[in-house]
């Protein structure tokens, strides 16, 4: 099992970098997921992934990417729920590098 | 588009103890990218998957039920329940969770989405699906 380091202590990972325990989740885990593909986090990526956290919270589930942009549009301004504002983002896909960060599985149906 | 087909998802076991319920959950969800007209079923003891305040804490099985919520983001707005599966259990439309969809048509109103429906009129939707796949 693959694992990062986070201020000293191991966190593993699954084979894709995703979070094997969900529990485990910190804010500075997903600053160190992020700092390992080169992206610093804004306010801007904070909100997306604390929504993400917040749908999981509710559904059980990540969001597809389009579920995800209607719903952004929805709660935080149509300027943001479209794909270009969430792929200049999460340029590696905003559900599945965002969902990342957040500490949660694979969105359901991503390859 | 043309190509659109009706694809009804018909599921009839309990929701936890056999894996059917959670995959029919995946796949429609992952079916939804699709753009497809689709709808589910529920039948038999399926009819027990869309109840209220599951609780599976004594089995350590994570407890699936609030994804249903979610089918309307999904753009999925006909889940129909068979009456007589629901009476056979002593069940009623209350004991199921309120699910709702979003109709842009009409200026985002939220619409029910469960329909209860007769085993003669679930034939018929059957009978109107191109295809139909059954968890």
């Amino acid at each position: 099992m693959a694992t990062i380091n986070v201020n000293g202590q191991e966190i593993e990972v699954d084979e894709e970098g995703y979070l094997v325990d969900l529990s485990q989740w910190t804010p500075e885990i997903g600053e160190a997921m992020a700092k390992m593909d080169d992206c610093e986090l804004t306010d801007a990526h904070w909100e997306v992934i604390n929504f993400l956290r917040e749908y999981y919270d509710e559904y059980q589930i990540a969001p597809a990417v389009r579920v995800l942009t209607k719903a952004i549009g929805k709660k935080l301004g149509k300027d943001k729920g479209n794909s270009k504002y969430l792929y200049e983002l999460f340029p590696y896909g905003p559900a599945k590098q965002a969902c990342k960060y957040a500490g949660l599985p694979k969105p359901t149906g991503c390859v | 588009m043309s190509d659109v087909k009706k694809f009804l998802y018909v599921n009839r076991k309990a929701p936890y103890g056999t894996i059917y319920a959670l995959e029919s959950l995946e796949v429609v969800l992952i079916g939804a990218a699709f753009e497809q007209d689709v709808a589910l079923a529920f039948l038999d003891d399926g009819v027990y998957q869309l109840t209220k305040d599951q609780n599976t804490d004594g089995i350590e099985m994570k407890n699936f039920s609030p994804t249903y919520s979610a089918l309307g983001d999904y753009d999925i707005r006909k889940i129909y329940v068979e009456k007589e599966s629901l009476e056979e259990r002593g069940l009623t439309i209350d004991d199921l969770q309120h699910l709702t969809y979003e109709d842009e048509d009409d200026d985002w109103a939220e619409k029910d989405s469960i329909q209860v429906v007769t085993a003669k009129e679930l034939a018929e939707i059957m009978d109107q699906s191109d295809v139909i796949l059954s968890f």
